[in-house]
């Protein structure tokens, strides 16, 4: 199938109104007649079902959570990116198209990112309208912060929970849908599978997870808001439940997955402590604003560190490694997420690392509070103040800045970052790859349609920081909205659909067998022990650096976990009724396989680019080589029945508004 | 760390649950408390019996999905934390703990530890937003200043995460601190003031049907909650509910 990406033709910055002004309307007497299924109820989630239902569709909306409030936007820290340019710094629309397509290594669709800055002032305005508490300023009106190292002051915030404050907003358009019963809402219900008829997404097969039943759901169409895929690597700052169940279950069924071992790696988390740790938690990007990041210069003292036989306040200035300073003197510290990342791994691999793992380095604050504290003292007119007093004094200044994630740091990790310095380490934070989609975010599959962090159409091979929030709103308070008219104005006539024709059967049937399987399976190894595993060979084969032969092992290991999984994996109770085991382990079925693609994109995909670095591929100074003549392309995936035999189909991104050019931090 | 639990093992909503014993060792200090239950459940599936059913999500105090009342305190012994950012180092080897799910009238029991709380849903789509649509056309979002101590104010309210721990720790299993934060928000901005009556009224009654209790100012629910939610806010409430029933058409 040739990949159409629907593109409207014309002027950047006119495709968008040109192409909404285009799309058929449904007339409101025939949206009381059309279904709509939302799966997942983040920003992307929860604000279409509620744009969808206020335009008098029919629509039902799924959550595995508790509560539509509970999905993993929530988390998010920093901030929501708009080119509202209220600072008058020469912000544009055009200036926020820029920096997504360059920060994105030139690997995104120039028309979809246009219209997500377009639209991306409009968000702001509506959060404010529906009482969303961003920060302002003494005059009253709204303040805003530098962001990922872009030129520019665009990013509103609402303190470090900007997700949070966005997700209520967005769940009170909800709620107010819900209450006038336009939109029904299914909480605690995962979907199992989609349903195809006629070569069109129909509905799903969704699963109650207190009472273990499965049911069927018709739709004229079906929207997966579903989130990212990052739990591949068993430890990441995504949510427990957070999975690809539903847009895996959708790749089976014909919807094309694309650039799948796009992932970002954060470079400021909190370290790996144990074998028995769960998740990881994310230190904002803003703390390497005043952040020094460092490892010893000498072997011999990292290891008396992780042994735990010398403390880093010992080591003396000319003994310390500042790399990032060393390798990138005009962005220092301020490297963008991919180069810190990959700088943090290349001092660990060569034996530097710190912590009794051996997997973290240093940000070091001891700097930042003596400059602050010297600053202090002359505001206050000290002389010749003590460096005690001058600490004490510094101390109070970064508390100011970055108190509250101080405080997190030490709850976790029960150190005093004041006093030494905080140890951190790259972690899988988000997935730019996802379900391919044209520029109505349709699927392949038709009347499937991704919107979120679920699709892949916006970040290219490396996300800005404070974009995730702004795609996740854009994509369901203003372009899904829209788009699903040119879909469901050919279906004004089908009238409602059965959920008794043999497709719902197949599906259904389908889904009990795979249930049942897991209950009677007996095996000796519970789901998380195989979760685990993948995890490592995805973190260690898959992750920060990628090679040929690690590539090929990974997928001959993957395939080997998989047979060994369905063998042995043990889950006990009953397939009726609440069984969170049996839950995650259809989940960790569906990542298995996708770990598999993801190494098979990586292996094909001859070039360096964002997060995606393969060794094979560098300067002699360790920097990415991008290959924009084989590979300006986004790569889809069929699906055929092993993923690493999956059929590859090629979108050739062409750029007629920017120049490619090499990105340079030196 | 060796540690005696003593869990609330209940295997449906209608049925009788009890505290099971169930001594565990090998316990790290940098482990999170729900860590320690995956370690738990982790050995229990290996001995042939059911994990223990408990809710949780992002693991990091945001979603408001993780609960527990642990040795008599929602969310533990820390302040304001969530049970999921609690770390072991809080406890010492030999320690007995109990871990029991949040009570109340309005949260009956799933399985567990796992609770229903689908009743503050219900009081949030009484009236916990302002109805405006999603055009994207609405004024430009500098036309509406806001005196920033109160959206400050409003800020600290919206930052409850609904967890619940408020009705668990409240001797009345009252909601008015969760009621209150999200009318506080409102009421604080202008964009809440045309529906600023019915939005009160419609709430407290919605908490009132499903069961929840009263407030009598006890005060614990502010020390208990991990988010540190104002009872300033409950008198916020109290004051435009008096003002809404005396002033409201309906």
């Amino acid at each position: 199938m040739a990949l159409d990406s629907k593109v409207p033709e014309g002027v950047l910055a006119d495709k968008w109104t040109k192409h909404k002004g285009e799309i058929p309307l449904v007339s409101p007497a025939n949206k009381r007649l059309l279904d709509i299924i939302v799966v997942g109820t983040g920003l992307a989630g929860s604000s279409a079902a509620a744009s969808l239902a206020e335009m008098g569709y029919n629509v039902k909306a799924f959550c595995f959570q508790d509560s539509p409030r509970r999905a993993h936007s929530i988390a998010a820290q920093g901030g929501i990116n708009a080119a509202k340019n209220y600072q008058n710094d020469g912000d544009s629309v055009h200036r926020l198209f820029y920096d997504t397509i360059k920060g994105g290594d030139y690997r995104s669709r120039e028309g979809n990112v246009h219209r997500l800055a377009e639209v991306s002032r409009n968000i702001i305005d509506q959060c404010v309208a529906q009482g969303v508490p961003f920060a302002r300023d003494y005059g009253g009106l709204l303040d805003n912060r530098s962001f990922g190292g872009v030129q520019v002051s665009r990013t509103f915030y609402a303190k470090g929970q900007t997700g949070q404050q966005l997700l209520l907003g967005a769940y009170s358009a909800l709620n107010r849908q819900i209450a006038k019963g336009r939109v029904k809402m299914y909480a605690r219900h995962e979907m199992q599978e989609l349903v195809v008829v006629d070569g069109k997404a129909r509905g799903i097969i969704a699963k109650n997870l207190v009472t273990g039943e499965f049911e069927r759901h018709s739709a004229h169409a079906v929207l997966l808001c579903t989130g990212g895929y990052g739990n591949v690597f068993f430890l990441s700052t995504n949510a427990m439940g957070s999975n690809v169940t539903a847009a895996w279950k959708a790749h089976r069924k014909g919807a094309y997955m694309a650039n799948p071992c796009f992932t970002q790696i954060h470079p400021t988390c909190i370290p790996v402590s144990g074998e028995n740790q769960s998740k990881l938690t994310l230190m904002s990007e803003s703390l390497r604003n005043d952040g020094r990041i460092w490892v010893p210069a000498k072997k011999e003292d990292a290891e008396a560190i992780r042994s735990g036989k010398l403390h880093p306040n010992d080591i003396a200035e000319e003994h310390r490694d500042y790399y990032l300073e060393r390798r990138y003197p005009a962005f220092g510290n301020l490297v963008p997420r991919d180069v810190a990342s990959r700088a943090a791994k290349e001092r660990c691999d060569a034996g530097y690392g710190i912590n009794k793992t051996g997997e973290a380095v240093y940000l070091d604050f001891a700097a930042a509070i003596m400059r602050y504290g010297g600053e202090e003292a002359h505001v206050k007119g000290l002389k010749n103040p003590s460096d005690v007093e001058v600490k004490a004094l510094g101390e109070k200044v970064v508390e100011a800045k970055y108190g509250n994630l101080f405080q997190m740091y030490e709850k976790i990790t029960a150190s005093n970052p004041y006093k030494e310095p905080m140890m951190i380490y790259p972690a899988v934070h988000y997935t730019m790859g996802g379900l391919w989609v044209d520029y109505n975010l349709m699927t392949t599959v038709p009347g499937c349609f991704a919107l979120g962090e679920a699709n892949f159409s916006d970040h290219g091979a490396n996300r800005l920081g404070a974009s995730a929030l702004m795609q996740g709103l854009a994509d369901g308070y203003f372009v899904a909205p829209y788009t699903v008219g040119e879909f469901l104005s050919t279906d004004i006539r089908t009238g409602r659909i059965s959920t008794d024709s043999p497709e719902f059967e197949a599906a259904e049937q389908a889904v009990r067998e795979r249930t049942e399987k897991f209950i009677t399976n007996n095996g000796t190894k519970s789901v998380d022990f195989f979760h685990k595993r993948l995890g490592k060979i995805m973190w260690n084969e898959v992750g920060m650096a990628r090679n040929e032969e690690g590539l090929k092992q990974a997928i001959a290991d993957i395939q080997a976990l998989r047979e060994e999984f369905y063998a042995d994996v043990r889950v006990l109770g009953a397939a009726n009724g609440m069984n969170p085991e049996l839950d995650k382990a259809g989940r960790v079925a569906d990542l298995i396989e996708l770990g598999e693609l993801m190494a098979k994109d990586a292996l094909e995909r001859n070039e360096s680019c964002g997060g995606h670095f393969r060794e094979e591929y560098q300067s002699a100074e360790g920097e990415a080589l991008r290959d924009d003549e084989n590979f300006a392309f986004v790569s889809a995936w069929e699906f055929t029945g092993i993923p690493a035999e999956a059929n590859l189909h090629k979108e050739e991104l062409t750029f007629e508004n920017v120049e490619l050019k090499t990105r340079s931090y030196k | 760390m060796d540690l005696t639990l003593k869990i609330w093992r209940q295997n449906g909503p209608q049925e009788k649950g009890e505290m099971k014993t169930y001594p565990i060792s090998g316990v790290e200090q940098d482990m999170s408390f729900l860590e320690m239950l995956d370690y738990l459940n982790d050995q229990l599936i290996n001995e042939g019996i059911e994990p223990v059913v408990f809710d949780h999500d992002c693991r990091e105090g945001i979603c408001g999905m993780c609960s527990l009342f642990i040795n008599g305190e929602a969310h533990g012994p820390g302040r304001k934390v969530t049970t999921c950012q609690l770390h072991m180092r809080e406890f010492k080897s030999g320690d007995t703990i109990y871990i029991e799910p949040f009570r109340a009238k309005a949260f009956p029991i799933i399985k567990d530890l796992m609770v229903d709380r689908s009743a503050f849903d219900r009081i949030q789509r009484a009236g916990g937003y302002i109805s405006v649509n999603t055009s994207g056309n609405t004024i430009d979002a500098n036309a509406i200043p806001v005196p920033k101590e109160n959206a400050d104010k409003a800020f600290d309210a919206a930052t409850c995460i609904g967890c619940g721990a408020c009705v668990a720790t409240c001797k009345n299993s009252s909601a008015m601190l969760f009621a209150s934060a999200k009318i506080s928000q409102f009421s604080l901005l202008p964009q809440g003031q045309p529906e600023a009556k019915e939005r009160v009224l419609n709430m407290v009654h919605q908490m009132d049907l499903e069961g929840f209790g009263n407030c009598t100012n006890t005060g614990a629910c502010e020390v208990e909650c991990p988010k540190g939610i104002s009872l300033e806010n409950i008198a916020r409430m109290n004051r435009d509910y008096l003002f809404a029933s005396l002033s409201s058409n309906k």
